[in-house]
């Protein structure tokens, strides 16, 4: 009798529980669904159209053409390298090896100055992206302090927005991320063992031979973690570049955000600026695949 | 033996002046632009470079401290801002419910689309999202913002959630389900309160990440009454050509001051340099 009368509404009532139990899920999935998988087929549909922001019915299926313009165009090609000067520049040499540097310092230093940088690097971290541009607009401007700073010591001084634009905003970018980079080395180096580094020390090797066999391969998994993180998250910079040059002069410092932008908004062809995003976001989207498999990879090891 | 013990300890001090000194080297680089920030500010005649007030004045301040310039860009920060965060944590902390409690197929792609969709540059679906804002009729709206940008937040915000929750034992629910409690009753009064100082956590991360936010009202908003401080900043001082930079440090100042007082919260919460790198891990 139980067994004749459970199974059949078992099965219903497992569906049912099952449903019940996702149900809290549904706000969550609804919005991601709506504004974030929904813009990104969106993308996917309008990057193969030719679609302009005036006229929204006449879009029209255009296949791979707003890709084969990108491709051939001297300006995508340029903005291309200058989001890879600007992310190998300020991300992966830049935050990556300044917030190594300090976090390693910061483990032999007096307390009271390993309190007032981190105060200070953190503090850069913190403001608004906005704010940020505009400080470093005013530091490398004309008669800015760094021009004062360049004058004490006789250098020439020039409006490094002007000179090298690109240069400009990636230092903008290495003072404001850096402290990211210095958290999670510094949270990687204090779960490193004492003991394993000063047995080295006793085997007589220097700090550097030490630094490079004992220490960095112990963090290895935070390393890539966090290349990839500071990666992706130099990859969408826009208010930064936006409001120090706003990809100027003659577009040297314009990276694919902001040339996407300038073609999806300011020149209204939102076809092919689609097409531009969808670079970006498949650029992104490989980063962070490799960032997946990383973590798994190590999880897998450990 | 004497010799070479006092060798070591001397070694070791100049080891740590060097340290110091390094460190002090990349922070006088690093607070240059912070300290002109600090003291135009208090200058009615600051340039772009770091001077002395003289005299120090509070007019910088008096001169934006107008509704206009200030007191509505902020408040509509806050609605934005106060909204997206209310939302995020509204929808994380139920979707992270059944993600830290049950087993079920669908979870692992699940998480691993999540924190697939935290590492995707946000920038490169404003296009898109902007068309479908106006084919919606939601451009221009702060619902339509709050919203969009409450799910720019979600993937982190969901998986960090998680981990909190994780960090709850199940057991204490199981003597409320025994009492008669529902599931979403042992939710909110078992489970949230044990995990109070994640969601504190999480709610401050997101408000911040949100308040410094430029590009999404920048592209989702256009009327001068619903900018917010991120953008209207931008309006306000990028726009004229004769930029007042005291008032432009002082604005900046303000704009920064939510930001700053809530991340000195959080630290103090998660005391120092943190499990920040842990939730970064995952």
């Amino acid at each position: 009798m139980t067994v004749a009368t459970t199974q059949p509404p078992g099965t219903a009532a497992r569906l049912r529980r099952g449903l019940l139990q996702g149900l809290p899920l549904g706000p969550a999935v609804v919005l991601l669904g709506v504004f974030l998988v929904g813009p990104i087929l969106y993308c996917l549909y309008s990057a193969f159209t030719d679609m302009a922001l005036t006229g929204a019915a006449g879009a029209h299926f255009v296949g791979l053409d707003n890709f084969r313009k990108a491709f051939s165009s001297p300006e995508f090609q340029q903005s291309l390298v200058y989001t890879l000067i600007f992310t190998l520049v300020s991300a992966v040499i830049g935050q990556n090896l300044l917030g190594m540097l300090l976090a390693l310092l910061m483990r032999s230093g007096t307390s009271w100055i390993r309190a007032a940088v981190s105060a200070i690097v953190i503090g850069a971290w913190v403001m608004p992206e906005v704010v940020a541009g505009y400080l470093w607009s005013a530091f490398l401007g004309d008669d800015g302090s760094f021009n004062k700073i360049l004058g004490v010591f006789s250098l020439p001084s020039q409006d490094w927005l002007f000179s090298i634009p690109i240069l400009a905003v990636s230092l903008a970018n290495i003072w404001r991320g850096t402290a990211f980079s210095m958290l999670v080395y510094s949270a990687a180096l204090s779960e490193v063992p004492k003991e394993i580094e000063e047995s080295a020390t006793v085997d007589g090797a220097g700090t550097l031979q030490r630094l490079w066999s004992v220490t960095l391969p112990m963090i290895r998994r935070s390393i890539t973690t966090n290349l990839m993180l500071i990666t992706l998250q130099t990859l969408s910079v826009f208010g930064l570049i936006w409001t120090m040059t706003r990809g100027g002069p003659s577009n040297k410092s314009q990276t694919l955000p902001l040339f996407a932008y300038q073609q999806a908004f300011q020149l209204s062809q939102l076809g092919y600026g689609t097409a531009l995003a969808l670079v970006l976001l498949a650029i992104g989207g490989v980063f962070s695949l490799v960032y997946l498999r990383a973590l798994r990879l190590e999880d897998g090891r450990r | 033996m004497s010799n070479s013990l006092i060798n070591g300890g001397s070694r070791r001090h100049l080891h740590k002046v060097a340290v110091d000194v390094a460190l002090l080297v990349v922070a006088a680089g690093f607070v240059v632009p912070l300290l002109w920030l600090l003291l135009a500010a208090f200058d009615a005649r600051a340039g772009v470079s770091v001077a002395w007030p003289h005299p120090w004045t509070l007019d910088n301040f008096a001169s934006i401290l107008t509704y206009e310039t200030t007191y509505r860009p902020m408040l509509n920060g806050a609605i934005l801002c106060g909204g997206g965060t209310l939302v995020t944590v509204f929808a994380s902390v139920l979707a992270a419910y059944p993600l830290s409690r049950y087993h079920f197929r669908a979870k692992r792609p699940f998480l691993l689309t999540i924190l697939f969709a935290t590492g995707l540059p946000i920038t490169a679906i404003m296009v898109p999202v902007y068309g479908l804002f106006v084919q919606v009729n939601l451009i221009n709206t702060l619902t339509g913002t709050i919203l969009f940008m409450a799910t720019t937040a979600l993937p982190i915000s969901i998986w960090l959630t998680k981990n909190f929750m994780d960090g709850v034992p199940v057991e204490l629910e199981q003597a409320a389900w025994t009492d008669g409690a529902s599931t979403m009753q042992g939710l909110r009064s078992i489970v949230l309160p044990l995990m109070w100082p994640g969601l504190s956590v999480v709610t401050i991360y997101t408000f911040i990440g949100l308040w410094g936010n430029f590009f999404v009202p920048f592209v989702l908003l256009s009327s001068n009454d619903r900018l917010p401080a991120s953008v209207s900043i931008y309006t306000f001082f990028g726009q004229y050509g004769q930029v007042v930079y005291g008032q432009l440090a002082a604005y900046s100042m303000l704009y920064s001051l939510p930001a700053v007082l809530l991340y000195l919260v959080l630290s103090r919460r998660l005391g120092g340099a943190f499990s920040f790198g842990g939730a970064v891990k995952g």
